[in-house]
């Protein structure tokens, strides 16, 4: 679906992109008079393929490397770009849309066209296949980034139009114990999800972190778990659950600097028993219960209209 | 001071975010604890470390980070590139060892999280 969608987008764009707005304008011409000798020195210098020949103001033809490696390969005597140049320039208006550059480089395999402007025929600048290509990877990345914005606001409304006295939405994430590649990606999902919902951005960092710290308890020391996430405009809801050994003394956990982590996990930047401190900093309320060969649920709280709490996390 | 700067005055190499180089970086912390990052570092500020792992990079999503810059010159891996690079962070490499690299940019007037005044 998303190579679908890709395609049907780039075909979208090069009708709706002009070739003005992707031409390099930054010009290097050349004079006719300019002996074939000297051809190869100013493409290397500019690291080019190709240039227009330009009379005055007046552009007369269009010389590239092809045209260079011919002249060498027939071993002729030094003589004048205008000899050897294509005199039958094929031009495009700076207004017309993409796909008509496409098209002539289809059918004709030129490697580059002269753009001028449709009024007065004045040379504006050239367009090469690579100038496409680079003007539509841009124009993608731009509306990737607005995509996100439509999303956001997509969401918002999305809100607004329930009729509900009450609206609650609820999102489950699983977390694979041990597996430290990929702890996180519950967190950073959740984070892009409460993101689009409009959540202004110190809350959706708390949340972030809280449950970050609490995937990565999860991953270290179980086989692996629940988050559930209650979403309610006043407030959000965490509950991280796990079947794992369990907790033997929760005060002393909750010690900061207090950890069981073995090695591993110490050398990766965990497991220095700051986790649960750092989630009880982030949470307006949080409780832990834990059943020692059973598992632990622990619950955080965190409320939407408390701002000042998030200043400090 | 913007992320070009930073790369100049420690002499870093960019690995990811060469387009991000304008991004203007508002203060400084350096920790190999992520734990620690996550609780004590500010959103948009720079994180200098001496891990590599693809963790560090979730931190820095989690924490709003503006970029990180790895320290007495390691390259991260695959996995962290990668990351970094779906999540749009900046990623740096500097040969100079972290205490070095902390005390040149707060020369050059780099602030820490903790002396940061919006």
């Amino acid at each position: 679906m998303v190579s679908d969608y890709r395609i049907s987008k780039v075909q979208e764009l090069i009708y709706e992109i002009g070739v003005g707005e992707i031409m390099q304008t930054d010009l290097v011409t050349v004079d006719p008079r300019t002996p074939m000798s000297q051809l190869r020195a100013i493409l290397r210098e500019k690291r080019i393929s190709g240039t227009p020949v330009v009379d005055g103001d007046k552009l007369v033809g269009i010389i590239s490397i092809e045209d260079f490696i011919r002249w060498l390969a027939d071993r002729e005597e030094d003589c004048q770009i205008a000899e050897k140049m294509s005199k039958n320039v094929c031009t495009i208006y700076a207004d017309e849309p993409l796909t008509q550059a496409v098209n002539i480089f289809q059918r004709f395999g030129y490697g580059r066209l002269a753009v001028v402007n449709r009024e007065d025929k004045k040379l504006l600048g050239i367009i090469t296949k690579g100038d496409i290509v680079r003007g539509l990877l841009k124009k993608l990345e731009i509306d990737h980034v607005a995509e996100e914005e439509v999303y956001r606001h997509r969401v918002k409304h999305f809100f607004d139009d329930i009729l509900a006295d009450k609206v609650v939405l609820l999102f489950q994430y699983d977390v694979v114990g041990h597996d430290f590649a990929r702890a996180g990606e519950g967190a950073s999902r959740l984070k892009a999800t409460l993101r689009r919902l409009g959540l202004a951005p110190q809350i959706v960092r708390r949340v972030a972190i809280a449950t970050y710290e609490a995937e990565m308890n999860v991953v270290i020391y179980t086989d692996g778990g629940k988050m559930r996430v209650r979403v309610e405009p006043h407030e959000i809801f965490l509950v991280v659950k796990d079947s794992g050994p369990g907790i033997p003394d929760i005060e002393k956990a909750m010690q900061p600097g207090y950890s069981t982590a073995p090695e591993w996990v110490r050398e990766l930047g965990f497991g220095a028993g700051m986790g649960l401190c750092n989630i009880s900093r982030c949470a307006t309320k949080m409780d832990l219960k834990s059943t020692v060969g059973k598992g632990t649920q622990l619950n955080i709280r965190i409320s939407i209209d408390n701002e000042a709490k998030s200043e400090n996390s | 001071m913007n992320l070009a700067e930073i790369a100049k005055i420690l002499e870093a190499e960019v690995i990811v975010g060469g387009d991000l180089l304008n991004e203007e970086i508002k203060m400084g912390c350096g920790s190999d604890l992520m734990s620690d990052v996550l609780s004590f570092v500010k959103s948009e500020a720079l994180l200098l470390t001496g891990l590599i792992n693809p963790q560090v990079v979730r931190t820095a999503e989690m924490a709003d980070l503006a970029a990180i810059c790895f320290v007495r010159g390691k390259k991260p891996g695959q996995e962290t590139i990668r990351l970094a690079r779906t999540k749009n962070i900046p990623l740096l490499t500097t040969p100079l060892p972290m205490f070095e690299s902390c005390g040149r940019l707060w020369q050059e007037g780099l602030v820490g999280c903790s002396e940061y005044k919006k």
